[in-house]
Formats: structure tokens, C-alpha cells, sequence
């Protein structure tokens, strides 16, 4: 990512020391929880009168 | 950046701030007992002594954690951090701290009597037309005017700072104490409002009547921004100190600036998602409110962000690899590093909780049920108190000239795991049982043999064992406590403060324009508040006399 | 000033998540008229028992109304009036209450209705019950040392 056009292709396999690819997916993971809580709670809402 | 830095915290502001820490642990053990007597009480196994009220120690609970300890914890920090950062604070300055100190405490004592004698259960919102004694509404205002006083120290040492460095953003620690102190200055200007001028006369006989939702208003007005006063030291300790402590660098100086100014704009003007149920209020305004509510969310999602991006930064430059190989390198025997990210954990079903609770009608499902009580002992009494308990195992030290033994930061950890099991049972119970609608705040009923009343009853088992688990937390923590304060060895403990990597850009200068950012936070609160609070005013039903209920 | 593009991504998705929810909630409340209880009429707290519909609580068949029924609730320390009441299922039903002295709380146990009694004013819920059974009514805000005593009882059932 960070030396754009000179090994795209074997940038991928040696890894970038800066990469944040593990944060990304941590977050995402997090932002899910957050989905499937609220969606259960709406959900409860919806069935209740 | 550094220029007034210094290495450690000069003894006269040390002094200062442990008074502060003093009380707060004397609240934390006083507070944690009544907790486990609540529990212990709605498992419906004990039966309180001596004629002793189940809402008198719930009071208790409520006042001396939720408002002291809190308080109390946050101000010592926050001169500590400044005097740290931006140099030693002036004679004047110290001595602002200590009459801030000094009346916070006086405060303190008549609220506590107050509660003790049995004439003020009315709980930490002190809700009219309940009325209490005087002398408790006086206490709780000694309690706010003498945070002003400390929030005033902070104000004038962060003044001086800029004053020597022309054209240099402050430091980090000193903004972030700042904009917590700015928060809390606007926002307690609501509840000293209700207390002034409306409860206290009444208490006094002066009046006769109050408006109840004005005075519920006022609170929530301020009740909020409280939850966010709590956090933002705890932010303060993840944005800056975590990172130090493991090795590695603040992610961006100028996002954690920015999430703490978005928390100041964005905490205010929301009262009213704690009102969602209540009528009087319009519900499109309710509505707009928890719009303002859902940006608050905003600043939180940045700083989870950083917060990995500051953990995987460093585990890479470990020669970490992977996607989770970063995780394995983090410190994890270092208490000042698991006690605090123990909290960023809970935070994050806290979070999912908070986004429920201010979601409008959702919040029906859940209003003043026991998930409420689980969620702000998620947010509170986890995420926030693991970290402040982190923040003690270096702070202390530092402040006292001893040092964090090995055997201490081994117990510190057991501490928190101990806290993480409680808390996971107490708060986990708390939020299955709310959602079955067992409410907050009640002692042990059966409402009339009730079957849905009886499928509670297990949960609040549950929740006696989590803070049966949690006491034996509270007393580990008041040993270490006690320990880094008089007994530990005496040397030297690092006040960890994390810098931005070289390659960070320079930090804008806007971020240091008061003008502009208490100007928007005036123009948003007007914005959420000025046309429901003349509604409440010109629509008020005739006002409520005083009830002593209790 | 710099954002991450990994956070920019996270950023953007998390706002969109919270807009999503927001556009569920504000549709929800503003056309289909879910909005949490939130009614704006005004009562001398003292003079509950002789102001209607609060002189005769309990339930009422209505006509020309929007609802069939209203379920008139006072609240006062620390008991509810009426102490228990039997509604047909499929009944749709205003609940209206209002309280005498302190803050109540009114919540029935396992349904949306949980609306704050504050003195001063009445609040109101409209909702079908259509489910039957023994639902319990909590007093969910503290109002003295009777407050986990406060209950009362709706039984829904089979019209």
C-alpha cells in the first residue's frame, strides 16, 4: 500500500509492517456485534404489543 | 512539544491529587458495600439489619460511586495529568485545587449525613416532587462549586501553558483534561440550576411547589454529559497512556483531539433520550435529540479505531504478522495494560446497550428496567472503573514515591479478573432480566406471586453471586490501594505519557479555538432545548408539593 | 488532516449503519406511529379523583374513536387502581393513567407499554393486546419505601 506500483503483486505476500488489515476486520467484528444486538432488540419490540 | 514537560509530578500537586484519591477509595469501599447489600437483598435470601432501609443504602450506592468516587477520581487525575504536561500548577492554582477540595469534601459529609439519618433517600437523582432534607441539596451544591474550583485550577494552568508557547498546541494530557473540565462546567450548570432555584427553596419552605419537569429536564440536562465525564478520563488514559505503557505511539494526536471535541459538542444536547417515555415532551423533539445522540456515537467509533490501529501498529513493529498475531505481542503480564483494556472490552456491549437505550421507541422495551442498571455498570463501573483502577497502579506510585511490585501487579490483574467474572455474571444477569421487565431499583418483591415475577428471581441469584464476586474485587483493589499509597517500596513509577510517531503531521491549531467550540455547543444545546423548555414552561400543570415517601 | 483509509472505510460504514437505524426508528415512529409515549395534556395532581376519565378507572368501550377501548390507570403510593383488570384479547386499547403524588413508573411486564407517570400530567399508549395472558404492571421509578409493593395485573383473554 504504501509504495504504490512497484510490487503490487508480491506486496501482498510479504507483509506490509504498517498494515491495519487487523484493525479493520477487529472493528468490523465490533460494528457487527452492534448490528445483531439492536436488530434483536427491534425484533422484541416488533413482537411485543 | 514537550518543552514544560517534566519528569515527575511535583510533590505539593501530588499531595493535592491524593486527596482527591483518598476520598474516592473511602467511596469506593463504602459504595461497593451498599452494592453488595443490594444484591445480596434482591436475591431474596437477606433481609437488611437494624431497621436499615433497602433505598437508604441504594442512596448510598448511588451518591457515593456514581457522584464522589467519580468526581472525586477525576479531578485528582486530571490536575495530576495537567500539572504533569503543561508544568508545575502556580501557588494560586494549588490553592484553588485545595479549597475545591476541601468544599468538594464538606459537600460530601452533609449529603452523607444527610442519607445516613435517614432523611434523604431519594436516590442519586434526587427525583421531586421526593423531597429531602436541605441540608443534602446544600451538600450536593458544595459538591459541584468545589469541582468548579479544581475545574478552575485546571483552566488557569492550561491559560498559563498557552501563554509560554505561543502558537503550540497544548499538550495532549492538558487538552483532553481540559475538555473534560469544560464539559462538565456547561453541563452542571443544568443541575445546579434545579437545585438552586427550584429544590432547595422548596426544602426550605421558601416555595411551595416545583415543577417537576423542568426540574427532571434540568437533571437530564445534566445527566448525560455526566455519563460522558465519567468516560473521557478513561479515553484520556486509552488515547495516551495505554500506548506508552506497551511501547508503542499515540495513533493520531489530532483524531484524539477531534473525538474529544466532538464529545463536547455532541454530549449536551441529549438529555432527553433519558426522557424518551415520560410525557410533556414532544416526541419530534425527542426525536431530534436522539438524532444528537446517534453523532455522540461517532467520537466513540474513531477512538475503537485508534485504539487497534495503536495495538497492531505496535504489535507489527514487533514483527508481529497476520491478522491477529499483533494480539499475542501486547503486554499482557503489565497491569497498567490489562486492568484498562479489560474496560475497552466491556465497552464494547456497552456501547451496543447505549446505541438500544437511545434508539426512541426501542427504548421502551428496555426504559428503567434492570438492563438499564446492567448497561451503566457495563459503561461506569467497568469500562471506566478498570481503567481508573489502571490508571491508580501507576499513578499512586508515581505521586507517593513508591513503586508497583511485581507481587502487586500480579495481584492488580487477579483484581480485575475477578471484576471481569463478577461483573460478567452481576451485568449479564442484569440485562437478560430487564428484558423479561424485571424493573430497577426495587428491592426484593414478588409482586403478589406473579409467575412473570418468579422467572426473575434466578437472575437476581445470579446477579448476588457476580457482586458477591465483585466485593471480593472491591477488597483486592482498596489492599492495593492502601498498599501503593503507605507501604510499597519506595522508588520511582514512570507517569506513562505516549507521543505521536515522527511521521504524524502537525496537530491544527483550531482545535485550541474556544471560541469557536463553546460557541457551536452553546448554538447545539439552544438548538435542542430552547423551544421544549419554553413549551414545558407555558404548558406547566400546577406545581408539586414536597413527599417524604420513604 | 489525515485519516486512515481503513478508517475512513469504518467510519463511513459505521455511519451508515447509524443512519440506517435512525431511518428505521424515524419511519417506524413518524408514519407508522410507534412514538414512545409522549402525551402532552396537563391535570391538577390533586384533584385526580374528580377529574375524568381518571374519577372511573378501569376499562371502557369506546365509540367513534380511533380505539375500542380505554384503560384508565391512577397511580398513587403506593398501589394502582384498579389493583387487577381482564381485557379481550385483539382489543385495541388507549391506556391512559396519570398519578396523584410522586414520579411512577407504569410498565407492563413483557409488552412496549412503559411510560413514566410524572404529577402534572397524564400519559398515554395505544396498543392492540393480542396476545393473552397474565401480564404484571411494576412500578419501574422509585417513589418511597412501598415501591417494589406497587403492582397490579392485566389478564388478556380470549374474547
Amino acid at each position: 500500500m504504501a509504495q504504490p506500483g512497484l510490487q503490487k503483486k508480491t506486496s501482498t505476500k510479504t507483509e506490509d509492517t504498517s498494515s491495519l488489515k487487523g484493525t479493520l476486520i477487529s472493528v468490523f467484528l465490533v460494528g457487527l456485534f452492534l448490528i445483531i444486538t439492536w436488530v434483536g432488540v427491534f425484533y422484541l419490540f416488533m413482537d411485543r404489543f | 512539544m514537550k518543552t514544560a514537560a517534566l519528569k515527575t509530578v511535583d510533590r505539593r500537586d501530588g499531595k493535592l491529587a491524593m486527596a482527591h484519591f483518598y476520598v474516592a477509595f473511602i467511596a469506593l469501599a463504602l459504595g461497593g458495600l451498599a452494592g453488595l447489600l443490594q444484591t445480596l437483598v434482591r436475591s431474596g435470601k437477606f433481609e437488611l439489619p437494624a431497621g436499615i432501609g433497602y433505598y437508604q443504602i441504594l442512596t448510598v450506592h448511588g451518591v457515593v460511586l456514581g457522584l464522589v468516587l467519580t468526581t472525586f477520581f477525576i479531578m485528582g487525575f486530571q490536575l495530576a495529568a495537567v500539572s504533569k504536561t503543561s508544568g508545575t500548577l502556580t501557588n494560586r492554582q494549588r490553592l484553588i485545587g485545595w479549597i475545591g477540595f476541601w468544599l468538594m469534601t464538606a459537600g460530601t459529609l452533609m449529603a452523607a449525613a444527610m442519607i445516613l439519618l435517614n432523611k434523604a433517600s431519594v436516590l442519586y437523582t434526587f427525583y421531586a416532587p421526593l423531597q429531602a432534607h436541605a441540608l443534602f441539596y446544600i451538600g450536593l451544591t458544595l459538591v459541584i462549586v468545589g469541582s468548579w474550583l479544581d475545574g478552575a485550577a485546571i483552566i488557569m494552568a492550561y491559560a498559563r501553558w498557552r501563554k509560554a508557547n505561543p502558537g503550540k498546541p497544548s499538550p495532549l494530557l492538558t487538552f483532553m483534561s481540559l475538555v473534560n473540565t469544560i464539559l462538565w462546567i456547561v453541563a452542571t450548570i443544568g443541575v445546579a440550576s434545579t437545585v438552586l432555584i427550584q429544590l432547595l427553596p422548596w426544602s426550605l419552605g421558601l416555595v411551595d411547589r416545583v415543577d417537576v419537569l423542568v426540574s427532571r429536564t434540568l437533571f437530564w440536562y445534566f445527566g448525560h454529559p455526566l455519563v460522558y465525564f465519567w468516560l473521557l478520563p478513561a479515553y484520556m488514559a486509552w488515547y495516551v497512556v495505554i500506548p506508552k505503557v506497551i511501547g508503542g505511539k499515540i495513533f493520531s494526536d489530532s483524531l484524539a483531539r477531534m473525538s474529544f471535541i466532538l464529545f463536547l459538542l455532541f454530549s449536551i444536547p441529549v438529555g432527553f433520550h433519558h426522557q424518551l417515555t415520560e410525557p410533556g415532551i414532544d416526541p419530534a423533539w425527542k426525536f431530534l435529540q436522539v438524532i444528537l445522540t446517534f453523532l455522540v456515537i461517532i467520537p466513540s467509533l474513531m477512538t475503537a479505531f485508534s485504539l487497534f490501529a495503536t495495538f497492531e501498529s505496535y504489535g507489527r513493529s514487533k514483527g508481529a504478522t497476520g491478522l491477529f498475531g499483533w494480539v499475542k505481542v501486547l503486554p499482557w503480564e503489565d497491569a497498567r495494560f490489562t486492568v484498562p483494556f479489560i474496560g475497552m472490552l466491556s465497552f464494547i456491549p456497552a456501547g451496543a446497550g447505549g446505541i438500544i437505550n437511545a434508539s426512541h421507541q426501542l427504548n421502551q422495551v428496555v426504559h428503567n428496567t434492570i438492563w438499564i442498571t446492567g448497561h451503566f455498570h457495563l459503561t461506569l463501573a467497568t469500562a471506566v472503573i478498570l481503567t481508573f483502577f489502571g490508571i491508580t497502579y501507576w499513578l499512586v506510585p508515581h505521586l507517593t514515591g513508591r513503586t508497583l511490585t511485581k507481587a502487586l501487579n500480579k495481584l492488580a490483574i487477579i483484581q480485575a479478573v475477578f471484576w471481569a467474572v463478577g461483573m460478567t455474571f452481576m451485568s449479564g444477569a442484569m440485562h437478560a432480566a430487564g428484558l423479561l421487565g424485571a424493573p430497577r431499583r426495587s428491592s426484593y418483591s414478588e409482586y403478589g406471586g406473579a409467575a412473570q415475577a418468579a422467572e426473575w428471581i434466578p437472575y437476581q441469584v445470579a446477579q448476588a453471586i457476580g457482586g458477591s464476586i465483585l466485593f471480593l474485587g472491591i477488597i483486592l483493589m482498596l489492599y492495593i490501594f492502601i498498599n501503593l499509597a503507605f507501604f510499597a517500596p519506595k522508588g520511582e513509577e514512570e507517569f506513562p505519557v505516549g507521543e505521536t510517531s515522527e511521521k504524524a503531521e502537525k496537530t491544527p491549531m483550531v482545535f485550541e479555538n474556544w471560541k469557536l467550540w463553546l460557541g457551536i455547543t452553546v448554538l447545539l444545546i439552544l438548538f435542542a432545548y430552547t423551544i421544549p423548555f419554553i413549551d414545558m414552561i407555558e404548558n406547566a400543570p400546577i406545581g408539586s408539593k414536597g413527599y417524604k415517601l420513604w | 488532516m489525515h485519516i486512515h483509509k481503513y478508517e475512513k472505510i469504518w467510519l463511513i460504514f459505521g455511519l451508515t449503519t447509524l443512519l440506517i437505524f435512525l431511518s428505521v426508528l424515524g419511519v417506524s415512529a413518524f408514519y407508522l406511529g410507534n412514538q414512545p409515549p409522549s402525551c402532552l395534556a396537563t391535570i391538577n395532581p390533586e384533584k385526580v379523583d374528580t377529574t375524568k376519565p381518571f374519577n372511573k378507572p378501569g376499562l371502557k368501550k369506546v365509540k367513534g374513536k380511533a380505539w375500542d377501548y380505554e384503560l384508565v390507570f391512577v397511580a398513587s403510593a403506593f398501589n394502582y387502581n384498579p389493583g387487577e383488570i381482564e381485557v379481550p384479547k385483539g382489543a385495541k386499547v388507549k391506556v391512559i393513567a396519570t398519578t396523584k403524588d410522586v414520579i411512577h413508573g407504569f410498565e407492563v411486564a413483557g409488552t412496549n407499554i412503559n411510560m413514566m407517570l410524572e404529577p402534572g400530567f397524564i400519559s398515554e399508549f395505544e396498543t392492540t393486546f393480542d396476545k393473552t395472558g397474565e401480564f404484571l404492571i411494576v412500578c419501574n421509578e422509585y417513589c418511597g419505601a412501598g415501591h417494589h409493593m406497587m403492582t397490579s395485573k392485566i389478564k388478556v383473554v380470549e374474547s
